[in-house]
């Protein structure tokens, strides 16, 4: 008896943990391979046949097809500069430069892929509609209500990510530091609805 | 106490197990997963545009709301592929997917060089099969092989704002992507 409940025991912890493991290891993201500068995610490696066995899962739970490296790759920011987690009823401010790149888009999704509904109907800019200041940078502003200049409404949403991808560019699975690819600032100005 | 220790250890043990079984099983069980969700509206072997993501509706997660999209779901079973992708004015890219999503190729307008991006694509039994004369080896003819025998073929074009993209979308509609014969 007592060496049945040692069993159901030890199962039932098997079960638990290892499912929890790979629940959080698909939801979360492994650190495989990513390229991480300020705020900014990338996982270059998931465009090529090197991907690792985690993302391989992740993307055939989702169904999300990543971008090919011949294609260019993506950055993504769930939170700001300082870690803090976005959110779509405060003030967030995108600034400055992006790497070398044909063109960059960006685009907001919540955290399951979707494009972030609001009244607007903008869901991400794209490098050739922005307007820049004359030495080049920009300054994109994610906010629920209305801003001058480029402003790339939230609807309130509750949690939302980033995308920044870049097209026909050299940042790619050789990229270490800020240094390759100055990637905008992501700051939360703390001003929210 | 310790007896109880000892199953705990052998618990986590066994959990650490179930963990890389699952991630590693995961691909093959996926109901949820490209190839399966596009199989309902994109036919086998010939070019489906995909409608633009909205908030409510996307064919697929995380799309590019800046680009059109077609898809050719291919199957390599009766013979190889042949892809011809005139390039928009804009941007164009080909990106090859393997049947659980894993992108195996891409190439962009500038990478090909000219006006249309010319493909021929075969799984790898296929390309052994193929004669060594100097018809295949001409430089002109880029051959991409594919490691599952059905896959897809993701073409996009860029729409830098939102009225260049009906342009975006006409450019996609001259795509073929056909059977050997």
């Amino acid at each position: 008896m007592r060496l049945l409940i040692g069993f159901l025991f030890s199962f039932a912890v098997a079960a638990a943990f290892g499912l929890g493991l790979t629940q959080l290891a698909l939801t979360r993201g492994t650190a495989f391979g990513a390229i991480t500068i300020g705020a900014w995610t990338a996982w270059p490696k998931t465009g090529t046949s090197d991907i690792d066995p985690y993302a391989r899962a992740s993307i055939a739970r989702s169904g999300e097809l990543p971008m090919g490296s011949g294609d260019g790759v993506a950055f993504f920011a769930s939170s700001d500069d300082s870690g803090r987690a976005l959110d779509g009823r405060c003030v967030v401010t995108i600034a400055g430069t992006t790497p070398a790149a044909r063109f960059w888009t960006l685009t907001l999704y919540d955290l399951d892929g979707r494009l972030v509904s609001n009244g607007a109907g903008r869901y991400g800019f794209t490098s050739q509609e922005i307007a820049r200041r004359v030495d080049g940078t920009f300054e994109i502003v994610v906010a629920p209500r209305a801003r001058p200049g480029n402003w790339l409404p939230t609807g309130g949403i509750d949690r939302y990510v980033i995308v920044l991808r870049l097209y026909d560019t050299p940042v790619g699975v050789a990229t270490r530091t800020a240094k390759d690819a100055p990637m905008p600032a992501v700051t939360a100005s703390g001003a929210c609805a | 106490m310790t007896r109880w220790l000892l199953w705990l250890l052998g618990g986590l043990l066994l959990g650490g197990i179930v963990h890389l079984a699952t991630v590693l099983l995961l691909p093959r069980t996926a109901t949820q997963d490209a190839y399966t969700r596009l199989s309902g509206t994109a036919p086998a072997n010939s070019i489906t545009p995909l409608p633009v993501p909205t908030p409510d509706d996307a064919p697929l997660p995380f799309m590019d709301p800046a680009f059109a999209t077609a898809v050719c779901r291919y199957d390599l079973a009766a013979g190889p592929l042949k892809l011809r992708v005139p390039v928009s004015q804009a941007y164009t890219s080909v990106s090859f997917y393997g049947r659980t999503g894993i992108a195996y190729y891409a190439i962009n307008d500038r990478a090909a060089g000219r006006r249309i991006i010319e493909l021929d694509l075969m799984t790898n039994e296929q390309r052994a099969e193929l004669p060594d004369d100097e018809e295949v080896t001409a430089a002109d003819r880029l051959i991409v092989e594919s490691p599952t025998p059905t896959g897809l073929i993701l073409i996009r074009t860029f729409g830098p704002e939102p009225g260049l993209m009906p342009m975006a979308r006409r450019a996609l509609a001259a795509a073929q992507c056909r059977q050997q014969s």
